[in-house]
């Protein structure tokens, strides 16, 4: 077990080291200047000596090898280096975001979890009644929904409903305050996103649940184990569902995944300053170093992801051994 | 506020009008106490360097830190002659025949971190502005080609001394981005004040989570006696208008100082009846037509004057108004400021004829003389939805009216620049945004690129630069009027250079609770909230 994650550990090096290589050349090769964007984004022409100190103040005059090495050197040192754009260590420009996307991340797949398996599972069990068919109808509501127009739709419906009942329109705050400063703040801004991206993530889930375990319920194991008498519970519980979650436990850990760095409309539909939205400015702004730890980060939160995945089917199927 | 001239030349008869400003101007005594939330429609400013920026992103987060030596009047922003000292004691009056401008500073002035501000830390400051090093960036140094050396003679004196008198110079110098730093720190790191903030404004900073909000607390040590009032404010970063209007819905903030468009004005009013108040001004932004005359046709007057001729403001800006933050025809100059054209000395330029069937005539018949019947072009904009996307929508449908055939490509500002600055376009709806009103310096946009850089037409013109240095060296106002007058007709008629569009109107709804604050031609001036309180 300990021998499979120390080569999983160090399967990762090189997954990393593909990955920088390939987020440096494409950075490379986007046309522009993080320079010429910083200083002229107005519209201003700018002086070519001050460009030209803006490169040599951000090691961009150098040979593109030699950005290349020392940007592996430092990233092996798990040194991320400092913003080309707003000048902070790019460590602290994730470490303020970092914090929101993962809670959203962590309430969504609370959520998705709490919803999709119970009626995922009830679904499959009532196949073709009138619950299987509502059940069906929400899921793939849920997946055909953009999750950032339920996230308008929904805080539009807060404001109105707040308005209606008590004559003055409310929505939840809009600046982050951490859990540990302040939970009601942080929770009340919190939720409505995790619901909005929860909703879809649950959809998702439920659909995959339901399908395996409709697929699980038709297994000899399961006729052997109620020809047995066994109770219907124990049969669902133990033999069922924990074979029918291997599929769901990948998706979900795929999910949650994406849903660090992904969150990119969302995030802006409910002004949450998060990793997502710090994406999105690092292309746009051309900050290479910014970019380049934030790929690294989100490929090193799909590795270690995947990890933990296959280290939990261990856990629901006996059978899978690791070596 | 919106002037009545420039309203009759809008030919528009309702605007929205203001409680606040009703309020304040009652005499109300401001209450001391609370903190002011706004929004700031950005996700994050480039720097918070204002020598350096030109972006309001910096302006609306760190300009209540800091202090100017002269600015347009708080208590009436919208004039555009009204300059007043900040750090500064007693406007001076210029000596030399005008080319000397002497300034007593205050005394006992201090910096945040406790040290005396001097004429030395102004002296520098403006040294930086008008004279940067080199790998240093000023935006508006262009601004200052009049000046000849800044110094600080005593601890308490500042002289600005320029090469040729200009009427230009006092404007210029209420730069509301002219924030004055600390010499020591200038001294040894040009760079220091686009990272960090240290100032002596009215509020002391007291956080900042990157692209989130910016905070600042009460400086009890300000100059000003009794201000600020509040006792401190928080700005959020929302690069989404929907975001910040749902914010001013719920009262999770008071307002945005920048402006937002008809249709958010009409649903907060809607929604909040007398719980919002509603701020208008003429803006001192426009958005320009510029073809590019080192492509064909463009380089052919006739056809630059025929696109002029097929479009109709005078009916087009009533209309555009209801749905577009623009609103008023007028020339090159601002129409608030003396020196803006009236109706009837517009009326006979190309894109002002008052019979717009006449007017396309014409345009008709230049085309065809040019050569270039139904000629099919790109229109080059950018893509920001208020005003941009909606005059460049309007100008194709105005120009089909005369058998023109254009699409839009609509770019992102970055390569919209990009485009610029390369000439790959056939025509664009630039923009010339300005602060502190100053028509000598706002109309520098329309000079060849090799005098004013920004200029992307990519034409030369000699006899337009002399008619403009001309215009900037006459200190005789009602000569420089009709100098004006003669620049306007050559670059918008004789020559057309460039085509007006409507100008821009900024709309600033606020909840009703907040006072003191008023409008400005600019959404770059009046932002240090010294005067702001809240009635709550």
């Amino acid at each position: 077990m300990y021998r499979y994650i120390a080569q999983r550990v160090l399967l990762a090096i090189p997954t990393l080291a593909g990955a920088a290589a390939l987020v440096f050349v494409l950075m490379r090769l986007i046309p522009g200047d993080v320079c010429v964007v910083r200083l002229g984004s107005s519209g201003g022409n700018v002086d070519a000596r001050v460009i030209a100190a803006c490169h040599a103040e951000l090691g961009l005059d150098r040979p593109v090898i030699l950005q290349f090495l020392d940007f592996v050197w430092n990233f092996s040192r798990l040194d991320f280096g400092i913003s080309m754009w707003s000048g902070k260590p790019v460590a602290e420009e994730i470490a303020t975001r970092l914090p929101i996307s993962l809670e959203i991340a962590v309430m969504a797949t609370v959520f998705a979890i709490l919803i999709a398996i119970p009626l995922g599972t009830i679904s499959a069990l009532k196949q073709n009644s009138w619950i299987d068919h509502v059940v069906r109808t929400v899921a793939i509501a849920g997946i055909a929904t953009p999750s950032f127009w339920l996230g308008i739709v929904s805080i539009l419906a807060v404001l109105e409903i707040s308005n209606a009942f008590f004559g003055a329109p409310w929505m939840p705050p809009i600046d982050y305050v951490p859990f540990w400063e302040d939970p009601l703040r942080n929770l009340s801004m919190a939720i409505l996103p995790a619901l909005t991206v929860g909703y879809r993530y649950a959809a998702v889930s439920m659909r995959m649940t339901r399908s395996a375990m409709l697929e699980v319920l038709r297994e000899d194991y399961i006729r052997t184990a109620r020809s047995k008498g066994l109770l219907e519970r124990l049969v669902i519980n133990r033999h069922a569902l924990k074979n029918a979650l291997l599929p769901v436990v990948t998706l979900i850990g795929i999910e949650f995944a994406f849903l660090i760095g992904g969150l990119v409309v969302t995030e802006q539909v409910f002004n949450l300053n998060g990793v997502g939205r710090l994406f999105v400015l690092a292309v746009q702004n051309q900050d290479y170093t910014l970019t380049q730890a934030l790929v690294m980060l989100t490929v090193a939160i799909f590795v270690f992801t995947n990890l933990a995945v296959d280290l939990l089917y261990g856990w629901l199927d006996p059978r899978i051994r690791f070596g | 506020m919106i002037r009545a001239s420039a309203l009759a030349t809008a030919g528009l008869g309702a605007i929205f009008c203001v409680a606040s400003v009703s309020a304040s101007a009652a005499g109300e005594s401001p209450k001391r106490g609370g903190t002011l939330t706004y929004m700031i429609p950005a996700d994050a400013p480039p720097s918070f360097d204002g020598h350096r920026e030109t972006t309001y992103a910096t302006m609306h987060a760190a300009a209540p830190f800091y202090s100017v030596l002269i600015r347009v009047d708080p208590d009436n922003p919208s004039s555009t002659t009204d300059f007043v000292c900040d750090l500064c004691i007693g406007m001076p009056k210029p000596t030399d025949e005008g080319k000397t401008y002497t300034f007593k500073i205050r005394q006992g002035v201090k910096f945040h971190d406790g040290t005396p501000l001097t004429a030395a830390d102004v002296a520098a400051s403006w040294q930086e502005i008008v004279h940067p090093p080199d790998g240093v960036s000023s935006a508006r140094e262009s601004y200052f080609i009049m000046v000849d050396k800044v110094e600080a003679t005593d601890p308490t004196t500042v002289v600005f001394r320029l090469k040729f008198a200009t009427n230009a110079f006092l404007p210029a110098l209420a730069d509301p981005f002219a924030w004055i730093y600390k010499k020591e720190i200038l001294d040894k790191d040009p760079h220091w004040y686009e990272k960090n903030i240290m100032g002596s404004g009215p509020f002391k900073f007291a956080g900042y989570e990157i692209g989130q909000s910016i905070k600042g607390v009460r400086n009890p040590d300000y100059y000003h006696a009794g201000q600020p009032y509040l006792d401190g404010f928080i700005g959020i970063f929302a690069a989404k208008q929907a975001v910040r209007v749902d914010a001013i819905r719920a009262d999770r903030a008071a307002m945005e100082f920048r402006g937002l468009p008809p249709s958010a004005r009409d649903e907060l009013v809607r929604e909040l009846g007398d719980k919002i108040t509603v701020q208008a001004s003429d803006w001192n932004c426009g958005n320009l037509v510029t073809p590019n005359h080192k492509k064909k046709p463009f380089d052919d007057v006739r056809v630059r004057r025929a696109l002029a001729l097929a479009i109709d403001s005078w009916h087009g800006a009533p209309a555009l108004a209801k749905i577009a933050t623009v609103h008023t025809v007028a020339g090159i100059v601002f129409p608030g400021s003396p020196l803006a054209a009236s109706k009837q000395e517009l009326e006979p330029l190309a894109g002002f004829w008052p019979d717009i069937g006449k007017s396309r005539d014409e345009a008709r018949r230049l085309l065809k003389e040019a050569g270039a019947e139904g000629l099919k072009f790109e229109l080059l904009n950018r893509n920001v939805d208020q005003p941009y996307k909606y005059v460049g929508t309007w100008l194709i449908d105005e120009w089909s009216k005369v058998g023109l055939q254009v699409t839009q490509r609509v770019l992102p500002t970055g390569p919209f620049f990009d485009a610029l600055r390369h000439g790959t376009f056939d025509v664009t709806v630039d923009f010339n945004c300005q602060g502190v009103v100053n028509p000598l310096m706002d109309i520098g946009k329309f000079l060849p690129h090799s005098v004013y850089e920004e200029n992307y037409g990519g034409y030369d013109d000699q006899k337009e630069i002399d008619l403009y240095q001309a215009l900037l060296h006459e200190t005789d106002t009602s000569k420089q009027r009709a100098m004006i007058r003669a620049f306007e007709k050559y670059v918008l008629d004789t020559q057309t250079h460039m085509i007006m569009t409507p100008w821009w109107y900024r709309i600033v709804p606020a909840r009703s609770y907040v006072r003191g604050w008023k409008v400005s031609p600019s959404h770059y001036v009046n932002q240090d909230l010294a005067n702001v309180w809240l009635e709550k």
